[in-house]
């Protein structure tokens, strides 16, 4: 279902040179037309439908419509990204709606601690040996009591 | 646009990571610490943002690959075992067990980032499967680069984002750093660094997918995974291994959503239009797969062959038997029609998360098509095929082994996940022969060679050449196909059709059509013989030749000109690779026809290849050396 922008709710991103969409797609496919101020998908046979568009658009603005080639028209997948959680809306072809809220992370955004709180790791000192950053304490056991049998 | 006036941006730097999936986060995450402490530097380039790019950019809805080993429940040793069985014996044990024993740290790093991993009121981790855990993994990818990115800040390094990276760049047999351009602006990096790591990922798009229309861009693996790696690391003069080894995976039909939760968490069986269930009709058909017929769990390439086996037969379609599987675990509430109700709700969620994390397509087909999975079975099948060395495939690059438990063999440089050239280090999907490592292998994988990066520069410490001629040859090189496009485009007065030049998709249609058809693509249930693949090598001479008037209107294309040259290096390793191997051992990926039997005593081994611009392609084999009983 190739990601498609719907004009009327699209701002450009208010006329910064990037829009969000253009940041995030992973496959290049997002362009700002700077004469509308408007995004476009330029190439949907390449659209993955990841819909990284769709979760990090600040107007909602971003909408799928399935694959022409193989799926039937009417149905709709839609999320509403917070910071904990997305919120889904599936539209059924035959019109029943179902909505779903799962979880994202259960730390705030930008609360990640790259060590963990596990500190650097007690044996993580030496270039020469096996023990990476924050072992032994983050596995949970010392890889010298592992054996190959 | 006219012809662009590339601007040289030149970087200069310790360690240059090359990919921001999970492999190069967890790279950046492990070499930022070990710089830090030794005052290196560390630069990274990704062709899209860090935040969604790779595989996971969509999200996961499991991580597969966790042993709980503190936990008591898998060992790093049980890990390797699975690994050899899975590839039907041909897997380097040195590399599985090496993240094996690390990746429960990783894991662990995951949940206090903040990724929802799910537990049951005793708080173990929910499993649907001996390897895997389920998550709630929209996010995955924003979490992890998270945490790696603010690592390689700490660390006083610097990532560059939207920048492809293309050609190695060389010092006689050493690695010197890496040269691509930006699909943004018209700049060519060229990065200068000790140590190099691709990980850019495995190769999508290089057979013909079953939707060639609006839907060719959903194909199971991403399809911005173009070959990077294999291309990268050929160019530079590395050893390749299990370049024959590319996964099918059975997925429901056309979206290719996941399968793994049906088969394993909710214990749904599949079943062939006359109700029969393959895996169990068809066990006999295995035997000349002794003994990896009878392990468990079935090699996934030997459960594919049972259903091509049915579909052949005209026994289409195969089944996901969703309504049996709900109406199975809904049974236990029997009589309870709250707690009935209750379970139904809980099911259903689960299912539907199950999509919506990681094949939102899949949600929307079922949608579209009304598909209540508690009334219905839905269609599965295979796909096709793809080079992805972090699943049950197993393509990439020869890498050194980890020093303390490698034999010689593996270990020829002293530097974990080094390849044949020094400097070149590679995790993920360009790691070949290590499968099964999926995200959380990936990012271990990553780490892993971070740490052995920082320690190769430190006992290498001087910063290698780079001739400015390679430089101005690259330069010519991506402004070639603006210059095609310039000299032509009016002879003709349809845009597209042109005796001078071939547009980008048209060479991306033709690569796939000769890979199909004389390769083993799904329209030949997967088979192909000697005979076609000296034809695929034909036809693929021509389209290497034809690629040069490949042509680009603006850098979107300029980087589907590129991406298409990667490709047809995967497919050229692929179809060199399969036809040097005179036996079928993965049936279910590929069968050759005229070597249909598994042979044991001429054929456990690697099949490992590498290319020079003075020699060209050379095949050889490389013994398997089993490290654990």
């Amino acid at each position: 279902m190739p990601a498609f922008v719907i004009a009327e709710k699209c701002d450009g991103c208010k006329g910064q040179d990037k829009t969000a969409c253009m940041y995030i797609c992973p496959n290049d496919l997002m362009v700002l037309d700077k004469e509308r101020m408007k995004s476009y998908q330029r190439d949907p046979q390449l659209c993955w439908e990841c819909l990284c568009c769709a979760k990090i658009c600040p107007q909602q603005a971003i909408d799928v419509r399935g694959y022409a080639d193989f799926v039937p028209m009417g149905s709709q997948c839609v999320p509403l990204r917070g910071s904990q959680d997305i919120m889904w809306t599936i539209k059924f072809r035959d019109g029943e709606v179902k909505r779903f809220k799962f979880p994202i992370r259960t730390t705030p955004e930008g609360g990640a601690v790259p060590d963990g709180g596990y500190g650097p790791g007690s044996k993580a000192n030496d270039i020469n040996d096996q023990y990476l950053f924050t072992e032994p304490e983050s596995a949970g056991f010392d890889l010298a009591t592992l054996s190959l049998k | 646009m006219p012809v662009p006036n590339f601007e040289t941006v030149e970087v200069t730097t310790d360690i240059l990571i090359c990919g921001g999936g999970m492999a190069g986060c967890g790279a950046m995450f492990e070499a930022a610490y070990w710089a830090k402490k030794n005052g290196l530097k560390i630069v990274v380039a990704d062709k899209a943002a860090t935040d969604r790019s790779g595989a996971v950019a969509q999200g996961l809805s499991a991580i597969n690959m966790y042993m709980n080993t503190a936990g008591g429940e898998r060992t790093p040793a049980d890990f390797a075992r699975m690994v050899r069985n899975d590839m039907m014996g041909v897997a380097r044990e040195d590399l599985a067990f090496d993240i094996a024993r690390h990746v429960d740290s990783s894991v662990h790093l995951f949940e206090k980032w903040g990724l929802p991993i799910w537990r049951d009121a005793e708080g173990k981790p929910i499993r649907s499967g001996a390897w895997q855990v389920m998550i709630s993994g929209e996010s995955y990818k924003i979490i992890v680069a998270e945490a790696a990115k603010k690592a390689l800040v700490d660390a006083g390094g610097e990532l560059y984002e939207r920048v492809f990276i293309i050609e190695p760049l060389m010092d006689g047999d050493r690695i010197a750093g890496a040269i691509g351009f930006s699909t943004r602006e018209e700049k060519i990096y060229v990065f200068k660094a000790k140590a190099v790591l691709a990980n850019m990922g495995g190769a999508v798009h290089v057979f013909r997918p079953r939707s060639t229309g609006e839907g060719l861009g959903r194909t199971w693996y991403p399809p911005f995974q173009t070959g990077s790696s294999t291309y990268f690391t050929l160019r530079a003069g590395a050893e390749q291994t299990c370049q024959e080894i590319r996964f099918v995976p059975v997925r429901f039909k056309d979206a290719y959503g996941p399968v793994g939760a049906w088969f394993l968490l909710f214990k749904s069986t599949a079943t062939n239009a006359y109700d029969e269930i393959y895996t169990e009709t068809r066990k006999a058909d295995l035997a000349p797969w002794a003994p990896y017929d009878s392990v468990k769990p079935l090699p996934a390439n030997l459960r594919n062959y049972q259903g091509i086996l049915d579909e052949v037969a005209g026994k289409g379609p195969l089944l996901m038997r969703t309504e049996r599987a709900i109406a199975a675990l809904a049974e236990a509430y029997a009589g309870d029609e709250k707690a009935y109700k209750k379970k139904m709700k809980e099911l259903e969620s689960e299912a539907w998360e199950d999509f919506l994390d990681m094949t939102i397509g899949q949600a929307n087909l079922w949608a579209a098509m009304n598909v209540r999975p508690e009334q219905m079975p839905s269609e599965i099948t295979g796909a096709e095929p793809y080079f992805i060395g972090s699943h049950s495939g197993a393509s990439g690059t020869w890498a050194n082994g980890p020093t303390d438990i490698a034999p010689p063999e593996y270990n020829w440089s002293g530097y974990n996940r080094m390849t044949t050239v020094k400097g070149l280090f590679v995790a993920g999907d360009a790691c070949g022969a290590s499968p099964h490592k999926f995200s959380s292998g990936s990012f271990t994988e990553g780490r892993i060679a971070g740490k052995a990066m920082v320690k190769f520069v430190l006992e290498n410490n001087t910063q290698p050449n780079v001739d400015p001629a390679q430089v101005e040859e690259f330069k010519a090189r991506i402004k070639k196909p603006f210059e095609i496009y310039e000299q032509y485009k009016d002879y003709g007065t349809t845009d597209e059709v042109n005796p001078n030049y071939i547009l980008p998709r048209q060479y991306l249609f033709r690569l796939q059509k000769i890979m199909d058809e004389y390769a083993g693509g799904w329209s030949c249930a997967y088979s192909t013989n000697k005979v076609k693949l000296e034809i695929a090598l034909k036809l693929l001479e021509w389209l290497k030749e034809d690629g040069e008037k490949m042509i680009a209107r603006n850098l979107h294309e300029l980087m589907r000109v590129f991406e298409n040259q990667q490709r047809t290096w995967q497919a050229e390793a692929h179809v060199r690779t399969i036809l040097f191997r005179e036996e079928t051992r993965w049936p279910g990926y590929y069968f050759r026809t005229d070597t249909p039997k598994m042979d044991e005593a001429n054929w456990k081994c690697f099949v490992n290849l590498k290319w020079d611009k003075e020699n060209g392609w050379q095949v050889f084999k490389k013994p398997v050396i089993n490290i654990v009983d």
